[in-house]
């Protein structure tokens, strides 16, 4: 690892202050904020982040979770994932979330890690972890060794020649379903950008994912107010039964109404390069009896671009059933 | 990683430390790794301490950038100069020598390392010590010692919760925080809530059987 230098901010500006001297915010950042640590520090020691400063943000006043007046959720970056899964309203209104956060990693993981940190985790793509590799995300140029490699893991979905990494977050498929919306306080002022439009997709730059600029600090996202009677379900699938990545997941927030489905959300993980909200699936279910074959159409539409790679063909079909089985399970009348 | 090839600066800490123990003793012997893997289910202070072969060979160059950090661990608390570099983990058993908390992955993936901060449990080689100053951190040391065993290790000794040992420490500070943490009833949820230690042994079903024995006696004893 090599050496940084740490320092703790106590206010945001110091934070936003601290940040801005940064050369970039994206791959290869020289200063980078540090919350949970459980992404930063294992790319440190593996040599992928290699930052020269640390600025610790765990004491900024950016921990709570509030209801909106509209009905809506506030909740702060460095909301544990631990919390956030467990706390009564997400619970109640927002269950795909919950079950999304209670999907993924462990539970000392969980204790550990924030609602911005798991918004930035990187790929588990192994040959971004290895830096004896070629990859385009750590070393733009550097040509992509998992195109031609072990890609069984990979993405299907909003790939390019260039990198063809997962989005390996749970919590970011929930928000997607969710339209959660990313805060963003900077050197220019604050914005606020939906989550579709805060990860990028690779095409030339795999080694940009977000739209955050050095300086950019997240401090919440929030949750719409909930629909009214919306359901919703995570389902995730993969190699092992706990503490493990998605092969395929689904996200989904149905609202049905005398079995016609009034109001669709669907996005899908473990396949894309980005957290995938699928508006086609959406359309096609929209207005529409909620049966198997309006479920299949609307799986087959979600996967019609799919790009599969030499060893992650089998995705396809495993997210379409992912997809239906979700939108089979969400729809059951209790 | 870094941390173990460049030595960090010796714990200041008081006395007790910079003297030999078992473990660097045994480690001059060139057999660690043979003995830490015969097992020890629960860290032990020496008995009597080995003839120390020099004092001096121990002692630690300074580390370029290293900072001041006071830890409060077990009810203790410690001043130190270390690397900002430095885990929990590493602080936890190069520094402080309390070897309970293991080493296993080093990237959060094992469990081996974990330890409750402010009583929840995280995975120490995923933390910067520098980042919990003013934390209440307990490892396995401070959990109970080998005369006065908590009832979770009483119980994973009595189940025979174990082969090797070496993800004991862990798997024992995860099953005493469950006991804390909202986890269902049944032996599949105990799983899931333990799928963050892994026992390369595969002693899972014992675990399981000791974790839930302790969760029988509680809520017997609460209902009682």
């Amino acid at each position: 690892m090599k050496l940084f230098e740490l320092t703790r901010a106590d206010d945001p500006a110091q934070a936003i202050a601290a940040g801005a001297k940064a050369t970039t915010a994206q791959q290869g950042a020289d200063i980078r904020f540090i919350a949970g640590g459980t992404n930063l520090v294992d790319f440190m020691k593996l040599n992928v982040e290699t930052p020269g400063k640390l600025v610790d943000i765990n004491h900024l006043p950016f921990d709570k979770i509030e209801s909106l007046p509209d009905g809506g959720l506030k909740i702060g970056a460095v909301v544990r994932n631990t919390d956030l899964a467990q706390h009564a309203v997400v619970r109640k209104n927002y269950a795909v979330l919950s079950q999304a956060l209670l999907s993924g990693a462990s539970v000392q993981l969980r204790n550990m890690a924030t609602t911005a940190g798991n918004l930035l985790q990187r790929t588990r793509c192994m040959y971004f972890r290895d830096t004896a590799m070629a990859c385009n995300k750590r070393e733009p140029g550097s040509g992509c060794a998992a195109i031609t490699g072990v890609n069984r893991g990979l993405a299907i979905l909003g790939t390019s020649e260039h990198c063809i990494a997962t989005n390996p977050s749970d919590m970011n498929v929930a928000l997607a379903a969710l339209e959660a919306v990313i805060h963003i306080r900077g050197p220019k002022g604050e914005r606020s950008v939906p989550i579709d439009d805060f990860h990028l997709l690779p095409g030339n730059t795999p080694q940009r994912e977000t739209i955050l600029e050095p300086g950019d600090l997240i401090t919440h996202v929030t949750l719409p107010p909930p629909s009214p009677g919306a359901r919703s379900l995570y389902l995730k699938l993969r190699d092992r039964a706990s503490f493990e990545f998605a092969l395929a997941s689904a996200a989904v927030v149905i609202t049905a109404e005398g079995g016609t489905i009034t109001r669709a959300r669907v996005a899908l993980g473990g396949v894309g390069a980005k957290p995938w909200r699928s508006r086609e699936a959406e359309v096609e279910l929209t207005w529409q009896p909620a049966n198997q074959s309006v479920f299949q159409k609307a799986a087959d539409s979600a996967l019609r671009e799919a790009k599969p790679q030499s060893q992650n063909g089998f995705k396809v079909e495993l997210a379409k059933r992912c997809l239906v089985h979700a939108l089979k399970l969400v729809t059951q009348t209790a | 990683m870094a941390d173990q090839s460049e030595t960090p600066k010796k714990s200041q800490s008081g006395s007790q430390f910079g003297k030999s123990t078992r473990r660097t003793f045994i480690s001059r012997l060139g057999m660690a790794g043979l003995l830490t893997s015969a097992g020890q289910v629960f860290a032990q202070r020496p008995l009597a301490e080995p003839t120390p072969v020099s004092e001096t060979k121990d002692a630690v160059p300074a580390v370029e950038g290293a900072i001041p950090v006071t830890l409060r661990v077990n009810g203790q608390q410690y001043e130190l100069r270390i690397d900002p570099r430095t885990t929990l983990l590493d602080c936890l058993r190069e520094h402080l020598h309390l070897t309970g908390s293991k080493k296993g992955c080093d990237h959060g993936q094992c469990g081996a390392c974990t330890v409750h901060i402010n009583g929840r449990r995280m995975n120490s080689c995923l933390c910067l010590a520098a980042m919990y100053q003013g934390d209440e951190i307990t490892t396995i040391e401070g959990l109970g010692q080998p005369e006065n065993l908590h009832p979770m290790q009483e119980a994973f000794v009595a189940h025979d919760a174990y082969q090797c040992g070496y993800c004991t420490c862990g798997q024992i500070m995860s099953a005493v925080a469950l006991l804390t943490e909202p986890c269902g009833p049944e032996d599949a949820e105990v799983k899931e809530f333990m799928s963050g230690n892994i026992c390369r042994c595969g002693a899972y079903q014992n675990i399981v059987a000791a974790i839930q024995s302790v969760r029988q006696n509680t809520s017997r004893q609460q209902a009682g």
